[in-house]
């Protein structure tokens, strides 16, 4: 079937017709579907589940910095501070019976949102035994099946290709379910992720690409990286709807959640959404931070911190300061027994150096 | 409770650094996120920053001071309701105690300890014994199949006895195979199973390893395994890795396969053997069949395991026709090498296209009266050392003969294990029969030279005979 090629600077004759039958609106519709309301209209309970879940990540990654510093924790650590808005924000809206998750090493937020104890999780990155891949993954390599989430991937932009076969697996046993992929404003310039939204649009597979751009590819901002800075236009040759989110507002996040999850349920095919959002710490913890000015990261921290935004929401609702401290304290006991936990539990045994090379015995 | 603020470390590698700047003074209020102080190695500066809320008590550590060892108590912040002249210095305080014990914490997953350790617990290998092949039962048919059909016959057998089973790959469907291994499958299954790629190769083993991970039990056909070069990285970094990542949560049982190795003057990047290369990948079963009943049997087993399995054929041996038993399920051993010719005075090893000249090369040196035994490895990873041990220890003279490059190859893999492990049987060194160490050429006559042939095997096995 030809499709009559055209750009936007020669738009569809519409013959009298709505933007439905022009076949670029397809391309914006979501965006402006999201524009018409862009704050989810959340609940109480919603709103104190958010600000809680976003505060965990924080303190659970500030100590995690911590612990990294004292030596207990090795090799490569990449913290999620800042970015809290964008998995709890999509995570919330998902169906976690059916939907799966798989993203980059970034990945200790992710798991979080899931309610994955962060005992299990910090023992991980200390290369306990207790950890939840048993020590032997580390901070980028962690997973759970149970949960439908599929790692932690330390190669960058490979799991936007794996989040295809797991889109494809979905499809394929008509189970309902979508796959949200995400990746970063620097995996977003590798190629695979272009063969994977070629063939996730040709097939029309339920997938969510997400960019979590957070400006900055390790020590390169996106201006030096990227010919195309507005990442959501990327899918547009591959006519993959994009939209533009503001990530730094989890309420702005769940509402763009909504449009877009929408879209691939009706088995339209895969949404690109780029989530505008910020890391206040290095790339990883060994970053000199020499690529942008302090000044740069406290703008961001005071005017657009995720979790103050959503605190201003709730005291504004006629939340208290002590009903939000009294969280803030609670969650501090979770991240100390877990930061406790993670240090004083056993290292893997021994024979664990040969257990799970492979499944079956030959 | 007052809080100790300690050096922190850079890197895992940082033992000390310099405080080259305090962002605070004695009396501040700091709440987390603070930036307290500035630290600097010879590599990176970083900004040191507040975790807790507070009041700056005590700094113990002046701006300026040079090799502050990693773990040092550098300043002492008040916590809320505290009175900050009353923090003191933690030796003072008696709070010692508590970074002892911070200290000993600290050590403990340092590798100087765990090396002790291990020195008296070293993990044993474990060691499994490979299968043997079932036994035919007498009376069956054996048909004549070429090994196209052999491999063919595999999938759709295992496609209609398991749903998760599909095939994708450039030109699998409706071209019906590139090589028409997939010939009449998309007949049969319908394009859901039978799944056309673009010419996207990095993509599309992503895309097979991922639906793996999600449940499916993938065929991923590369139209040679040189374009396979493009998703190497899925194949080595996603499908073998991520079990032992994760534990063994995670399952990737996908089937990468194709023609690997030489064909017929398509030059050099069309000419490459990657047997070796898989096969030293942890993770990964590697299985290179000659004939058709072990393409078959073992492309069924294949299919079957839960390990990710990278299967390796040859577009010379395609047409080629072999006898096979016509059973209803005929799966055969993964990791099982087979004596396909017993002799007593040379062991020939080889596998793949290799076989057949290893095959030739035996009637040609019967000829001569040197019996030779020839040895299909079949599975490259795991490899049955016990098979070729064997024949080492009754022959005591080995000759290795791989369709591929000498260096770093499973010919040299063959002798380090007779080395290692066959050494008191050998009565001559092992020797291998490799192609040339250079890129395939095109012209016939270069072509020739550069492969492997019966001849070259031969000559070897006579060496190794001092004959």
């Amino acid at each position: 079937m030809a499709r009559t090629a055209k750009t936007r600077k020669t738009p569809a004759k519409s013959k009298q017709q709505g933007p439905v039958d022009d076949p670029d609106f397809a391309l914006h519709s979501l965006q402006e579907a999201f524009e018409k309301a862009k704050s989810y209209d959340a609940s109480e309970d919603e709103m104190m589940e958010f600000y809680r879940q976003m505060l965990l990540i924080r303190r659970f990654e500030e100590r995690a910095g911590q612990l990294y510093g004292l030596g207990l924790i090795g090799g490569f650590c990449h913290l999620y501070i800042g970015q809290e808005a964008v998995a709890i924000g999509l995570q919330s809206a998902l169906d976690n019976d059916k939907d799966s998750v798989i993203t980059g090493y970034r990945d200790h937020g992710h798991m979080l949102a899931y309610g994955i104890d962060p005992k299990v999780i910090m023992a991980e990155l200390t290369g306990r035994q207790a950890g939840i891949s048993k020590g032997k993954g580390g901070s980028m390599h962690m997973f759970s099946t149970e949960h439908k989430f599929y790692g932690g991937h330390g190669i960058v932009g490979a799991q936007v290709a794996l989040g295809g076969g797991l889109a494809l697996a979905h499809k394929y046993n008509e189970d309902g379910g979508l796959c949200l992929a995400y990746f970063g404003d620097g995996a977003a310039n590798q190629g695979q992720v272009y063969e994977t939204f070629n063939m996730a649009s040709l097939w029309k597979l339920p997938i969510v690409f997400v960019i979590e751009n957070n400006q900055y590819a390790m020590g390169t901002s996106t201006a030096r990286s990227s010919a195309e800075t507005e990442f959501y236009r990327r899918g547009t040759a591959f006519r993959i709807p994009g939209m533009d989110v503001n990530g730094m507002d989890v309420l702005e996040v769940r509402a763009a959640a909504e449009v877009a999850f929408r879209h691939v349920r009706e088995g339209k095919g895969p949404v690109l959404m780029e989530l505008n959002t910020y890391r206040y710490r290095g790339h990883s913890m060994s970053d000199p931070a020499k690529y942008r000015t302090r000044e740069e990261v406290q703008d961001v921290r005071e005017h657009k911190d995720p979790i103050e935004g959503l605190k201003k929401v709730l005291v504004e609702n006629g939340k208290s300061e002590d009903d939000l401290k009294s969280i803030d304290k609670e969650i501090r006991r979770i991240v100390s027994e877990a930061a406790d936990f993670a240090e004083n539990s056993p290292e893997p045994e021994a024979d664990e150096l040969y257990t799970d090379v492979l499944v079956e015995e030959y | 409770m007052a809080i100790e603020l300690k050096m922190p470390a850079l890197s895992p590698t940082m033992e000390e650094g310099t405080i080259a700047k305090w962002l605070v003074k004695e009396g501040d209020e700091v709440s987390s996120g603070d930036i307290l102080a500035e630290i600097e190695t010879d590599k990176a500066t970083m900004e040191f920053e507040a975790i807790d809320e507070g009041t700056v008590g005590k700094i113990l550590v002046p701006e300026g001071a040079e090799n502050v060892k990693v773990g040092t108590v550098i300043a002492v912040l008040a916590g809320e309701g505290e009175d900050v002249s009353e923090v003191e210095a933690p030796a003072e305080t008696g709070d010692s105690k508590d970074e002892e014990a911070d200290s000993t914490a600290k050590a403990e997953p340092k590798a100087e300890k765990s090396d002790d350790e291990q020195g008296s617990i070293t993990p044993s290998k474990p060691k499994s014994e490979p299968k043997s092949d079932p036994a035919i039962p007498d009376g069956t048919n054996m048909a004549t199949v070429t090994v196209r059909e052999a491999l063919r016959d595999a999938m759709a057998e295992e496609m209609r006895r398991d749903e998760r089973v599909f095939v994708m790959g450039e030109e699998v469907a409706e071209y019906q195979g590139a090589y028409k291994v997939t010939q009449g499958l998309l007949d049969e299954f319908g394009p859901r199973r039978v799944i056309d790629t673009p010419i996207t190769e990095y993509g599309f083993a992503g895309i097979g390893t991922g639906a793996a991970m999600g449940g499916l039990r993938p065929i991923v056909e590369f139209m040679t395994f040189n374009f396979a070069m493009q998703a190497i990285d899925h194949i080595v970094n996603s499908a073998a890795k991520t079990n032992y990542m994760s534990g063994g949560q995670m399952r990737c049982p996908v089937v990468f396969r194709g023609p690997n190795g030489a064909a017929s003057r398509v030059g050099a990047q069309h000419s490459q053997n990657y047997g070796p290369w898989y096969a030293s990948v942890p993770g990964l079963i590697v299985i290179a069949p000659y004939d058709s009943s072990d393409a078959k049997g073992l492309l069924k087993a294949a299919i079957r395991s839960e390990d990710p399995v990278v299967f390796l054929e040859n577009e010379l041996v395609y047409g080629r026709s072999f006898e096979l038993p016509e059973l209803d399920d005929h799966v055969l051993p993964i990791g099982k090498a087979r004596i396909v010719r017993e002799g007593s005075d040379v062991t020939i090893v080889s596998y793949s296209i290799g076989v057949g000249f290893a095959l030739e090369a035996a009637e040609k040196l019967a000829e001569e009266g040197i019996d030779a035994e020839v040895i299909d490895l079949r599975t490259l990873r795991p490899l049955d050392r016990q098979t070729i041990l064997e024949s080492l220890a009754k022959t005591n003279r080995l000759v290795i003969a791989e369709e591929g490059w000498p260096t770093c190859s499973i010919a040299s893999e063959v002798i380090a294990i007779c080395m290692e492990e066959g050494f008191d049987h050998l009565d001559a060194p092992v020797l291998r029969v490799c192609n040339e160490d250079v890129p395939l050429p095109y012209a016939a006559n270069l072509e020739k030279m550069a492969l492997i042939d019966a001849p070259r095997i031969v000559e070897a096995a006579k060496k190794v005979c001092y004959v």
